[in-house]
């Protein structure tokens, strides 16, 4: 037997030769489940990161084998570690460079809000400057939160409407973080 | 194979300025910088003339910090500073806390803290030298030997519950003793692992691709190693062996038989293979601080230091003495005596100092933290000159230079 | 390893020296000794090139300010060592707020290059002779000295973490 897991087909009428959908539902269920993760690892979060995504804990198992180092190729950022002030243009310039549909998920508490570091050089949240779609908590999170959070991700993706990016509420978010 | 001075001769004179040189970008998130430093290297083709480091983008202010926490407050941003090997840091701070608080602790006590601490050393020379494969070509090594990272990361969690910021420890000892599974655990690692690391060395070192890249790369002689103020393998790498732990012993380290291995050229073959032996030592250190553990009496884990070690905490609910000092020692209301202290422990990518000024209040006055790899890292120009930038790479991923601790 | 006592290292250091500069021991075992700034460089310099005491090693070097101190609010402090004798010497050099400058010792040793980058950073101290004083882990563009008493910890220009909401 197997041991290969398939996932379960989206809701939809079904006969003998055919199967009928929404696209959404298609499109959403094979996007959550091949995301190109870029990591933005900064410091000690990306450890647990490492850890996340060697042996132990394996994020593979969730589509997302593959490490995209480009922006340009990459779904999902996801920010780790902390972010300070001089950081803060660069990760901005790292998302713009990402092509939509784009999501990013913000791990450690640096990440969320700062954290430990309530401090004149770090930057309280990288919600700041780019939106974000999951939070992860924790100081470092363990890698099962990590996997939780793309699991989170997966969900919101899942879901998204395929109209989601071009509609005028996308818009006005992203004019609010002046994101070009 | 051309020596590094060939590699010299060979960039053109910067006379012919008919071909401009290039200038390339490495940073600041790039994936072989393992942490984020920007470096603009001056290229003359593929050949490397000048490099030029900007660091600070995740400058955290440390030490500002410092200056508004009490003494236990600090050890969380220790853990920050090298985040590979939390412990020594951990273990270096109440060792600066404890010089100058006059604590005296017992023999046990420092044993407990030699073995996490090899153990922690064995933990950041996994990454750094697996790391240092996966950058010449060889991942499946770096996932194969992580388990057993993840293995010492299990055995943390049985004597602190936390993973990699593990804020281990007291003043004057630890929070508990270690339960039996600690032990167990250990014997387990130090049984198991050895075949596995012993299989990731056949695996690099003397294989001929790895040993092409990494042979006369970043090489640095030891007259500039000291003056460039390197310390820890990358110094014993170029020859000298000096290792705190027996030059200035601390946590008794006296009472322990190990070897300090040093290498030859300084190169980064010579730094891997320096960690590769220290990996070595380290499992002796663990699995003699274990015995010595076992042989004494159990149930010993902290100093007799109620002013400052905190009280446990079923007492705390029931005493009203406990509950007090409890009180005074979390709001840091214990008086420090005033004065000046350096103390220093070898961590796993050099000396990690702490220079502490007390002026006898809650807070230190001021906290210097002497992070190796700030130090070191500046050589990092003249050490790739005249190299390929595939060699630069390596190079950097061989330094150890971990971006926590780099920006404080 | 042979260990040296403080009277031979005074003794050695007037022999050679003859600007009175006196050296005293720490509980910890530590060298003290408190300098006028100019005196600094040539002290150091000698320390470098002698071979009887060795002292050639800049472990750490950091600022310190004390604002209490009229005329001598930063402290420069150096921690130097001697691998052969596994001794250190801190060394101390204090500059007022108005004008705090200070040879740079990166002529001698490399490793000061960064360190004094990064006391300036800190603190302003002027590094007379260094080659590239600039700021190294702050931004380019910040204005303070960060680790000055007066600076605050938190982000003056914060608008979260509002202090009602915490009592204060
Ligand atoms: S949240 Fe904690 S572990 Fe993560 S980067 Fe920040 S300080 Fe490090």
């Amino acid at each position: 037997m197997s041991t290969v897991k398939i996932v379960e087909a989206p809701e939809g009428i079904g006969g003998q030769g055919f199967f009928a959908t929404s696209l959404d539902s298609v499109v959403g269920l094979a996007r959550k489940n091949s995301i190109w993760p870029l990591p933005f690892a900064t410091s000690c979060c990306g450890i647990e990161f490492m850890s996340t995504m060697s042996s132990h804990y394996d994020l593979a198992r969730f589509g997302s084998e593959r490490l995209s180092f480009t922006p340009r190729q990459a779904d999902l950022l996801m920010v780790m570690g902390t972010i300070a002030k001089k950081m803060g243009p660069v990760l901005r310039q790292v998302y713009e460079q990402m092509a939509e549909p784009k999501w990013v998920i913000a791990v450690g508490a640096c990440a969320s809000s700062g954290g430990i570091f309530d401090t004149y050089s770090v930057l309280q949240g990288i919600d700041r400057i780019i939106p974000v779609d999951v939070y992860v908590p924790g100081c470092p999170p363990r890698p099962e939160q990590i996997i939780e959070g793309v699991m989170r991700i997966q969900d919101l993706i899942g879901k998204e409407s395929l109209r989601r990016r071009n509609s005028e509420d996308y818009k006005k978010l992203l004019e609010e973080y002046m994101v070009k | 194979m051309k020596t590094n001075l060939e590699f010299l001769a060979a960039i053109k004179s910067p006379d012919k300025p008919e071909i401009p040189y290039n200038t390339l970008n490495l940073g600041p998130t790039h994936p072989a910088t393992h942490g984020i430093f920007q470096n603009v290297l001056t290229m003359d083709g593929e050949r490397i003339v000048h490099g030029e480091q900007t660091v600070g983008y995740i400058h955290r202010a440390f030490e500002k910090i410092a200056e508004r926490r009490p003494f236990y407050q600090i050890t969380p941003l220790t853990d920050r500073l090298n985040y590979c090997s939390a412990p020594i840091n951990n273990t270096g701070w109440f060792l600066t806390v404890e010089k100058l608080l006059g604590v005296q602790v017992p023999k046990r006590v420092d044993y407990m803290r030699v073995m996490v601490m090899e153990l922690a050393r064995i933990a950041d020379h996994i990454i750094c030298n697996s790391i240092l494969g996966v950058d010449t070509g060889a991942l499946t090594g770096f996932t194969y030997v992580y388990q057993w990272r993840e293995f010492i990361y299990e055995i943390y969690e049985e004597i602190c519950g936390a993973r990699l910021t593990t804020n281990m420890g007291r003043i004057g000892g630890f929070e508990r003793d270690f339960n039996a599974i600690v032990f167990e655990k250990t014997k387990k690692f130090l049984k198991e692992f050895p075949p596995v690391w012993r299989e990731f060395e056949n695996l690099l070192s003397r294989n001929r691709i790895f040993m092409d890249r990494t042979i006369d790369t970043g090489g640095l002689t030891m007259e500039r190693a000291l003056n460039y103020g390197f310390t820890g393998p990358n110094l014993r790498a170029c020859g000298l062996d000096y290792d705190l732990r027996t030059a200035e012993p601390y946590c008794s380290y006296e009472d322990f038989k190990f070897e300090i291995p040093v290498g030859t050229t300084g190169d980064t073959y010579d730094r891997f293979v320096v960690r590769n032996e220290e990996i070595w030592q380290s499992l002796s250190l663990v699995e003699q601080a274990m015995n010595k553990i076992q042989a004494l009496e159990a149930g010993v884990f902290h100093a007799d230091c109620d002013k400052y070690y905190l009280p446990p905490k079923q007492e705390v609910y029931k005493n009203m003495e406990a509950l007090i000092y409890h009180f005074k020692i979390i709001m840091g209301e214990i008086d420090a005596p005033v004065g000046e202290v350096y103390s220093a422990v070898e961590g796993a990518n050099g000396e990690l100092g702490f220079y502490l000024v007390s002026d006898g209040g809650r807070t230190p006055y001021r906290l210097h933290f002497r992070r190796p790899c700030f130090i070191y890292y500046q050589a990092f120009p003249e050490m790739v000159r005249g190299q390929l930038l595939s060699d630069a790479i390596v190079v950097m991923s061989s330094l150890n230079v971990i971006a926590g601790e780099l920006d404080a | 390893m042979e260990p040296i006592s403080l009277e031979t290292i005074q003794q050695h250091i007037d022999s050679h020296l003859s600007n009175g500069i006196q050296i005293s021991q720490d509980a910890f075992g530590v060298f003290n000794c408190e300098l006028d700034i100019k005196h600094l460089y040539q002290f150091v310099h000698f320390l470098y090139k002698d071979e009887v005491l060795a002292i050639n090693f800049l472990t750490d070097l950091c600022g310190v300010h004390y604002p209490d101190q009229k005329n001598k609010e930063i402290g420069v402090v150096y921690h130097l060592q001697s691998m052969k004798h596994q001794l250190r010497l801190r060394v101390k050099v204090f500059v007022s707020e108005n004008k705090p400058e200070v040879p740079s010792l990166t002529g001698i040793y490399g490793s000061a290059n960064w360190m004094e980058r990064e006391t300036y950073d800190f603190y302003g101290v002027q590094f007379l002779g260094h080659p590239n004083l600039k700021r190294i882990l702050n931004m380019d563009e910040m204005l303070a000295f960060p680790m000055r008493k007066e600076f605050p910890l938190e982000d003056p220009n914060r608008e979260d973490k509002i202090d009602y909401q915490f009592g204060r």
